[in-house]
């Protein structure tokens, strides 16, 4: 396997309290990977030491291979991309301005708007369905066309690995599939390495090449949905009894949570 | 119709792009700016008709108006158009580093530790230094405040908000200390101190403009070569990081560049007020948000205010000249509360 991302021995913490302490991981090159675990957990912490937006305390990041803290933070940006959480535009910044943006990393002062930066900048609003919406103030749209125009801004990066922090959180099912696909797509056509955190294991398991379960501030499993997602592993990393049964559609892992609720005798 | 005009080189290697509004917007103020400052120059206790000014103002007036004009109205004038802008680009890059609308020169303590070097001055050093260095003493006083709030904002890093809630608590303990010296300082330097305080372009000269000029003609063009992180800050520091900006060091420019402005300004011209409050809110008003075209067009709203206000201030209630920050201030504070109303949910 060839390594996009890795993690050497990584410690990271707020204060006193450790958040990872001496994981190791890989993330594979040209694959969707998904991290997962409780709330808590450090999955976020993780994919944002990945970016470099967090330091961790002593370990090492490896950007295929480059150690992350030598290379210049515009340098990364050219390489990676990430989407945090609940990013929030300033008031009257409109589409087209926002993924205008995602250009800054291949700017200069004399170089503002070359060509190629048009054409990328037009290429991620088709792609993201956004073009129709390039001259909306980013607050006058609804929350999956908003997340659809921060995707946007990020594929302007051009970059070959993208992060994204939870960019399904606060969007209705319909406009979860919708992002997860747009994301899938990416992958398919231009090989394009994703990787995020989910909180729905079922379409985490969906849409992921590699999933990595994060447990007691180290790695708890890790690989194809269908090898690790067991009845064991939702127990162990998210304290929950369940059954798991193939997806009807994609026989991927489905998680059925035991616990309460109506029982409805008779099929459909 | 474009809302763009796209300036390249073939090759690419110079590529940029002009809002067509932001022009719009920038002749139309030009224009308007030229005549309010030929209005300055006419009104006051004298009134002087438009045409002669210019004459005067090109060499060709028969110097019959000299003194008013060149010694007393357009010293002063010209104050008003430098003090505007001056503190209307401090506020619009305060606003865009700390991400906050009601940030502004004389929000996070900027002006009050001016205040605190001018008044220790006034009150202190008038008798044995000449007054000439008053303006160093505000600038020292800004620097020094400004200096103290980034380092308590300090913990790994400065953080936007507490910024503005450490900015706000030291603005109050200055403005302490300015009632301080003001009660234990000899009457006649008290009487001079407030009306500096609360901001007066009565009794430019020249040689302020001759000081004041040159922070402008250096901080403005650098405004300019920072416009570009500047949009980007203001989609958040972890976005901004993503994009590869140097968060920290950034903000520590920004921000120096921001204080020495509005240091600059309020050493000359004391706390005029609001100014770089309102100033930045309008322009992006009339043009959005691409940086680069706020910076000339903020600074050119900051004139107007300024420039309006001083001719009310010196013509509304003749024979008395009053200090032009009471008349920013009266615009100003009904706007700031507007501010605080319009933001009350966010």
């Amino acid at each position: 396997m060839t390594a996009s991302l890795e993690a050497v021995d990584l410690h990271v913490g707020y204060g006193e309290a450790a958040i990872l302490e001496g994981l190791h991981v890989q993330i594979p090159k040209g694959k969707i990977t998904v991290l997962v675990g409780a709330n808590g957990c450090g999955k976020s912490t993780l994919l944002r030491t990945f970016a470099r937006l967090i330091k961790p305390k002593s370990g090492q990041i490896l950007l295929e291979q480059d150690v992350i803290n030598q290379i210049s933070t515009k340098e990364i940006a050219k390489r990676l991309a990430i989407l945090p959480q609940g990013p929030i535009a300033p008031e009257g910044l409109t589409v087209l301005q926002l993924v205008k943006q995602g250009r800054y990393p291949h700017q200069s002062w004399l170089k503002q708007w070359s060509t190629e930066d048009e054409d990328i900048v037009n290429k991620a609003l088709e792609v993201t369905q956004m073009a129709a919406f390039a001259d909306r103030p980013v607050e006058a749209l609804s929350g999956g066309q908003r997340q659809r125009a921060w995707i946007a801004m990020t594929l302007a990066q051009k970059t070959e690995l993208i992060l994204l922090d939870e960019p399904t959180t606060y969007l209705d099912m319909a406009h979860q599939v919708e992002i997860l696909d747009l994301l899938f797509e990416l992958n398919v056509a231009e090989q394009r390495t994703v990787v995020m955190v989910l909180h729905d294991l079922n379409l985490a398991c969906r849409y992921a090449h590699h999933i990595i379960a994060v447990r007691d501030k180290q790695i708890y499993a890790q690989g194809k949905p269908e090898e690790i997602v067991t009845e064991d592993l939702v127990q162990a990393v998210f304290g929950m009894d369940c059954m798991i049964i193939n997806d009807p559609i994609f026989g991927t892992p489905l998680c059925v949570p035991h616990g309460k609720g109506h029982k409805v005798t008779g099929t459909r | 119709m474009p809302k763009y005009m796209t300036v390249r080189t073939k090759a690419n290697h110079i590529s940029l792009q002009i809002s067509k509004k932001t022009s719009l917007v920038f002749l139309v103020l030009s224009v308007l700016l030229g005549l309010l400052t030929v209005l300055s120059l006419s009104t006051g206790s004298e009134y002087i008709s438009p045409i002669v000014v210019l004459q005067e103002l090109f060499g060709y007036g028969d110097g019959e108006h000299q003194f008013i004009l060149h010694t007393l109205r357009l010293p002063r004038t010209l104050m008003a158009l430098l003090v505007g802008a001056a503190l209307a680009v401090s506020g619009l890059i305060l606003q865009g580093i700390i991400r906050n609308p009601l940030a502004a020169p004389d929000i996070i303590g900027v002006t009050s530790g001016a205040s605190v070097g001018a008044i220790l001055f006034i009150v202190y050093l008038m008798g044995t230094v000449s007054i000439q260095f008053l303006p160093l003493a505000a600038i020292l006083g800004a620097a020094i405040v400004s200096t103290i709030i980034y380092i308590l904002s300090w913990k790994k890093g400065v953080t936007p908000i507490r910024m503005v809630l450490i900015g706000i608590g030291i603005s109050a303990l200055m403005k302490a200390a300015v009632t301080m010296f003001l009660v234990i300082g000899e009457v006649a330097a008290t009487t001079k101190a407030y009306l500096w305080l609360t901001g007066s372009l009565y009794g430019a000269s020249m040689q302020d403009v001759y000081l004041l000029l040159p922070w402008l003609i250096i901080l403005l063009p650098l405004t300019f070569v920072f416009a570009r992180v500047v949009n980007v800050k203001e989609l958040g520091d972890d976005i901004a990081t993503a994009l590869g900006v140097r968060v920290q060091i950034y903000r520590l420019g920004l921000l120096m560049i921001s204080v020495m402005l509005a240091g600059s300004a309020v050493a000359f011209a004391g706390g005029i007020a609001f100014v770089g409050l309102i100033a930045p809110h309008v322009a992006r008003m009339l043009v959005g948000r691409s940086f680069a075209g706020l910076i000339p067009i903020a600074a050119m709203i900051g004139s107007i205010i300024v420039i309006v206000a001083d001719i009310i201030a010196r013509t509304a209630f003749l024979p008395k000249d009053l200090p032009t920050g009471v008349f920013t201030a009266a615009i100003g504070a009904p706007f700031f509360i507007y501010l605080l109303f319009k933001t009350r949910n966010q």
